[in-house]
């Protein structure tokens, strides 16, 4: 029977169904229009991430500046001033803050994609939308604390620019929409598997904190490539984030030891991750609510 | 020519029991371990109880459910707990998929299985309108346009910029409910969300759902408020263990339901003299309750007449006895006690020579009360009043409100009738007066 494969299809044989529920959908059924339908969805959760994280605090939105210029400090007084970490010449406090801003979006958008089942249950529980309205409006919230991050390190960029550091941004820069896109996708990628994976075992949640931390101290964000030992450089470029934290540096500061082509290796698997764990998902959302 | 809108088709739902996962990859690995050594399984509770329809480690939640539901049509969903309305629901609301069997829908369909999800504590009441609004699936044009009417539906204006977890619960039910009633679905499947909020408020909502399902939309409605199915729905799907158990019109369904599983017994039958109730002096032999087509019958509407009947032996000529009963509601009041003899019977009559006898009596019509009713029935002699027979909770019958207006309940269909003991229609006279002339100044004239 057609109308078995197919989870949302016309069948003009009998009678026009709008909405056709059966056990299993096609795996290449994703439900796009649906997705489309509820645009309004997703661009209001959007919007409740951004303000209700900072209802009734004091200084509201400022701790979006806060925490980037926090963080560097920290990473400049204890890997450079304190552990002395090479910063390919660059100064420090720059060197970290770019690594950083670039990298936390990757980051924070793992983290926030690995908990979609079990954290929205109750919400999954009593009402159908399409399920990956949640992990997409997470990775464009995201977006959003980035180009706060973004804005408070162009500032800074400014600031030593103007006070005579030997920095130098170049053309790359206009590939930054690229590379916010390989990341988006390799966060999201993996953080839909790793939600897919948690509604049978927890076990999966607890990894993503573990991975993320190594994942982290292997890509050059405390360190340049540069200053890596060369029979262990093919571990770091192993990672697919290294070549897009390596290619915004350059952009930015105008110092990167990566062959840019290595961008299409990380775009790869960007779109590797992205097709295997939006497949998944899939597949999941129809029946998790029985498990999870 | 009427249009089916939902075609339900040999939907069945299987959930896994013991096999669901143990939640922790170490404790599948151990699971699988246990069973290749050929031992029971570590994770699996002690002493389960069986369920009816369980099959081995499985249960069939649902199981080769049909039903179809036409254009315009408001279909309630009944049944005790785990009789699997709720799986349907979650079927239908496209929350869990079915195990097999297909289910065809055409148009949007809005399920209202809680109301208020996706409130974020944190946001306003006008925020939360249209996060609430764009979770059920409308989008920001169609809550624009709604908004003012929501805001007034839910009487919650003056806190409209307040955070909700600010609000009162009542409050919050209020506003959640109001942007629910403002969805404008092709279809709608609603869970008993109506069970919130004081009576007023359910009065309103009850009036909103009724308004969805004669404005011509479809509506799909479980509840467990008979009382609000009768109302709202023609037709009732009453489900039972996983199955249809009966598909019918609103009425014949609910009667059947508020009548299942209830210790009935229309008759009681003693045929051998020496095992029934009484003395020497008398024996009851059978009490019966009967329709008016005088048929054993268990159930009643209150508009309908019950009649009472009992059955004895006398064994000696006496020159009075009375066959009695009570009545007694299912919160063990005495509704009423009725005697066969009364003061005006005349004395020749009340004589009991041997025999056996018969005894009825009739209740009429639009008297007693809905609910369950038990029957005590006796034989007591002369003077002392002494009792040669008592039977107590003889029989048990149930008088069933369907809730249509009509009978005592006149035009007054907005809800439970109060649970007194008896619903007799009685005799009103109203009349008008007129003003006296003092009064007519201080005063508005009263128009009705």
């Amino acid at each position: 029977m057609n109308a078995q494969l197919a989870g949302e299809t016309l069948d003009i044989s009998e009678q026009k169904w709008t909405t056709v529920i059966s056990p299993q959908r096609a795996w290449w059924d994703l439900r796009l229009g649906d997705l489309w339908r509820y645009r309004d969805l997703i661009r209001l959760l959007v919007w409740r991430d951004f303000v209700a994280l900072y209802k009734q605090t004091i200084f509201g939105p400022m701790w979006y500046f806060v925490g980037p210029v926090f963080g560097t400090v920290i990473y400049t007084v204890i890997f450079s001033g304190v552990a002395k970490l090479p910063t390919d010449g660059l100064p420090p406090f720059l060197f970290y803050m770019a690594g950083n801003t670039i990298w936390t979006y990757f980051s924070s958008c793992l983290s926030s994609t690995s908990n979609i089942f079990t954290g929205n249950a109750g919400i999954f529980g009593k009402v159908y939308f399409p399920r990956l309205a949640i992990p997409i409006s997470a990775v464009v919230s995201n977006l959003i604390s980035f180009g706060i991050r973004f804005i408070v390190f162009v500032v800074f960029l400014i600031y030593f620019l103007f006070s005579g550091s030997d920095l130098h941004p170049n053309w790359w820069i206009l590939f930054l929409p690229v590379l916010l896109l390989i990341m988006a996708g390799m966060g999201l990628g993996i953080g839909i598997i790793v939600s897919s994976f948690t509604t049978k075992y927890r076990d999966a949640h607890q990894l993503v904190g573990y991975g993320v931390t190594l994942l982290m101290y292997s890509s050059p964000i405390i360190y340049p490539l540069s200053s890596v030992p060369a029979n262990w450089r093919w571990l770091v470029l192993a990672n697919p984030v290294t070549p897009v934290i390596e290619v915004f540096r350059g952009a930015f500061l105008g110092v990167s030891s990566v062959e840019p082509l290595l961008l299409f290796y990380s775009a790869g698997f960007a779109l590797i991750v992205l097709l295997i764990g939006v497949l998944i998902f899939n597949r999941v959302e129809n029946t998790f609510m029985d498990t999870v | 020519m009427s249009n089916t809108v939902i075609s339900i088709e040999n939907i069945s739902k299987l959930y896994r029991l013991g096999a669901i996962g143990t939640g922790t990859f170490r404790g599948d690995v151990q699971r699988w371990w246990a069973k290749v050594r050929g031992l029971p399984d570590p994770h699996l509770k002690i002493g389960e109880k069986d369920h009816g329809n369980r099959d081995g480690e499985t249960i069939w939640a649902l199981k080769d459910i049909n039903f179809q539901v036409q254009q315009g049509e408001a279909v309630g969903i009944i049944g005790r707990n785990g009789a699997g309305k709720s799986t349907l629901l979650k079927i239908l609301s496209r929350i869990t998929a079915p195990t097999s069997g297909i289910i065809k829908i055409d148009g949007i369909v809005s399920s209202l299985l809680e109301v208020g999800t996706g409130f974020h504590p944190e946001l306003t009441g006008r925020e939360n309108i249209f996060m609430n609004g764009a979770v059920m699936g409308m989008d920001r044009r169609e809550i624009t346009r709604k908004f003012d009417e929501i805001v007034d539906f839910s009487g919650v204006e003056k806190y409209i910029d307040t955070p909700v977890k600010r609000y009162s619960s009542g409050m919050y039910v209020r506003l959640a409910f109001a942007v629910a009633a403002h969805l404008d679905p092709e279809v709608m499947v609603v869970d008993e969300v109506l069970a919130v909020g004081d009576a007023e408020f359910q009065k309103k909502c009850l009036g909103k759902m009724s308004d969805v399902a004669s404005g011509g939309r479809t509506v799909l409605f479980v509840s467990h408020n008979m009382g609000a199915i009768q109302q709202l729905c023609s037709r009732v799907v009453m489900l039972d263990e996983g199955k249809i158990a009966f598909n019918d019109l609103a009425g014949v369904v609910v009667g059947k339901y508020l009548t299942m599983g209830l210790p009935q017994q229309g008759e009681r039958l003693w045929p051998d003299i020496s095992q029934a109730p009484g003395d020497d002096v008398a024996r009851l032999r059978g009490v019966r309750v009967l329709d008016q087509n005088k048929r054993i019958c268990t159930s009643f509407d209150v508009r309908d007449p019950v009649s009472i009947e009992m059955e004895y032996w006398v064994l000696r000529d006496l020159d009075y006895l009375d066959a009695s009963f009570y009545l007694y509601s299912e919160r063990g009041e005495i509704i009423l006690s009725s005697i066969d003899n009364s003061h005006d019977t005349p004395s020749g009559e009340r004589k009991r020579p041997a025999g056996f006898y018969r005894s009825i009596c009739h209740i009429p019509a639009d008297f007693l009360n809905n609910g369950q009713i038990y029957v005590q029935a006796a034989l007591t002699g002369a003077g002392n009043r002494q009792a040669h027979a008592i039977q107590k909770d003889a029989i048990s019958f149930t008088i069933i409100d369907r809730m249509d207006t009509g009978g005592a309940r006149g035009n007054y269909h907005a809800g439970e009738w109060p649970p007194a003991a008896v619903r007799p229609m009685l005799n009103w006279s109203v009349e008008r007066l007129p003003l006296k002339p003092e009064e007519s100044k201080s005063s508005e004239p009263i128009v009705n």
